[in-house]
């Protein structure tokens, strides 16, 4: 049987990425991957609606953390995704009887052992498969404690799922991994990317213009979709804030154990101090989930409180201006 | 956030049986990992999220009660899925699911067709041919 560590960590992507790429010798901590991977982003899409709830992200899309380390490590993978089940379940089974863990995406609604609350149609989860005993499959699921395991039926369900996303039986692996990596080159590649996906992309959704944008919008919720609506809303940008392992900052924790991680490795006093003014703005987005948390609960027709979340997101999106245009002009 | 500032709202959310990591500072800034059980906003989110999908399953059941839509409005809502996710699952068009949602028409439906949805449902056949609605449970 494939032994395969297993270190519980914040995300699924970057967890995948830490776990998977450890098992082939090459060390690499999942802030440091979600920061070579530019993972840190902010978007606010009203169009694109989830149960008639518009969506709110504080990261980049599915997937783009992978490709994107993968290019600059020089990781070659192998993916695939499947039209039917049948060839889907073989070719997994396959690459694992060659003791090869596999990546995956699921749906997080199939998953058995995942906990309940969080059980929802969400089709962008990674896991780990790495290896069969007794017919079920072991599992390395990165933001579980432990390695678990998952029946033939449910992993079916989980890799077929409908909707956005669409899996499709997607999998990947490693061919080829380097042992050693000069980490200095792809760190000053994903700093660059993120701060041009932070402050430079020519759309009001996104970056920290999306954060202002989202701000207007949450003023106005009460007057243009209702008390009820209003605090769904609400609930929902907490609860993407909060995807799980965030630390409730939407994701501003994680990036700045990066930039902490890489000050030390490239002798960088200014990202060092840097994360620390990201650390606070990942305070600052604590206190409005708070704040949006206590909003929710309340469902007061209050419009004072809507117009004060709108303010701290403004303020959130100054500060993290500040931030990102220091970063920008940091010489790596 | 401090490391001890890590919050640990548990509310029984996850019944004791699931820990996140943060990454959360120690007392000389630096960063390190530490687990928590919860926090509040999420767990007032994530309760409030539950309670839509308990609100549009009791009143779509009030409307298959009344006769104005048939059971496979009230197993959608139960699935936690949408028309549009419904009617890739069933391999069907979304206006041809919400015709399947007419009582008059579900009556009609093939066995083949029942049985296809009973399988998205996760439900017996028969169950739903009968339209017996059973009660829907938040996932514990």
């Amino acid at each position: 049987m494939t032994q395969f560590s297993h270190t519980q960590t914040a995300h699924c992507e970057s967890g995948v990425i830490s776990n998977m790429f450890r098992h082939y010798g090459l060390e690499i901590s999942e802030p440091m991957a979600f920061g070579i991977g530019a993972g840190i982003f902010f978007g606010h899409l009203p169009f694109v609606k989830v149960n008639g709830v518009p969506g709110t992200t504080y990261r980049i899309w599915p997937g783009a953390i992978f490709s994107r380390v993968c290019k600059r490590l020089g990781v070659k993978m192998e993916s695939h995704k499947f039209g039917s089940p049948d060839k889907a379940m073989q070719a997994l089974d396959e690459v694992i009887a060659k003791g090869i863990p596999v990546g995956m995406q699921s749906s997080v609604y199939y998953l058995p052992y995942f906990p309940a609350s969080y059980r929802f149609h969400f089709n962008a989860h990674n896991l780990v498969v790495y290896g069969k005993e007794n017919g079920d499959y072991l599992v390395s699921d990165p933001i579980m404690d432990t390695v678990t395991t998952i029946d033939h039926e449910n992993l079916v369900q989980a890799r077929f799922a409908k909707g956005f996303p669409e899996p499709k039986g997607k999998m990947y692996y490693p061919v080829s991994v380097p042992k050693q990596v000069d980490f200095r080159g792809p760190i000053r590649a994903g700093i660059k990317q993120a701060c041009y996906y932070m402050l430079k992309i020519p759309m009001p959704m996104f970056g920290v213009k999306g954060i202002r944008f989202l701000a207007k919008r949450v003023k106005d919720y009460p007057a243009k979709v209702g008390d009820r609506r209003a605090g769904l809303y609400l609930g929902n940008i907490i609860r993407m804030q909060e995807e799980i392992g965030t630390g409730g900052a939407g994701f501003r924790f994680m990036y700045a154990a990066f930039l902490q991680e890489a000050g030390l490795l490239l002798k960088n006093e200014e990202l060092k101090a840097i994360g620390k003014e990201l650390t606070a703005v990942g305070d600052l987005w604590r206190n409005f989930a708070f704040s949006a948390g206590r909003v929710c609960k309340a469902r007061a027709a209050d419009n004072m409180s809507y117009g004060d979340l709108g303010n701290m997101l403004l303020h959130i999106a100054d500060e993290e201006e500040k931030v990102f245009r220091r970063l920008s002009k940091v010489k790596i | 956030m401090k490391k001890d500032e890590v919050p640990q709202d548990g509310d029984n959310l996850h019944h004791g049986t699931f820990k996140q990591l943060f990454y959360a500072v120690d007392n000389s800034g630096d960063y390190t990992t530490a687990s928590s059980v919860g926090w509040e906003p999420e767990n007032v989110a994530l309760d409030q999220a539950w309670e839509e999908v308990e609100k549009r399953v009791a009143e779509t059941r009030a409307k298959v009660e009344a006769g104005t839509v048939s059971p496979i409005a009230y197993y959608m809502e139960r699935t936690l899925l949408d028309l549009p996710l419904l009617a890739s699952k069933a391999g069907k068009w979304g206006w041809q699911v919400k015709r399947h949602m007419q009582p008059g028409v579900f009556k009609n439906l093939s066995t083949t067709m029942i049985a296809r949805y009973a399988d998205i449902f996760g439900i017996s056949p028969e169950t739903l041919q009968k339209g017996e609605l059973l009660p829907f449970q938040r996932p514990q």
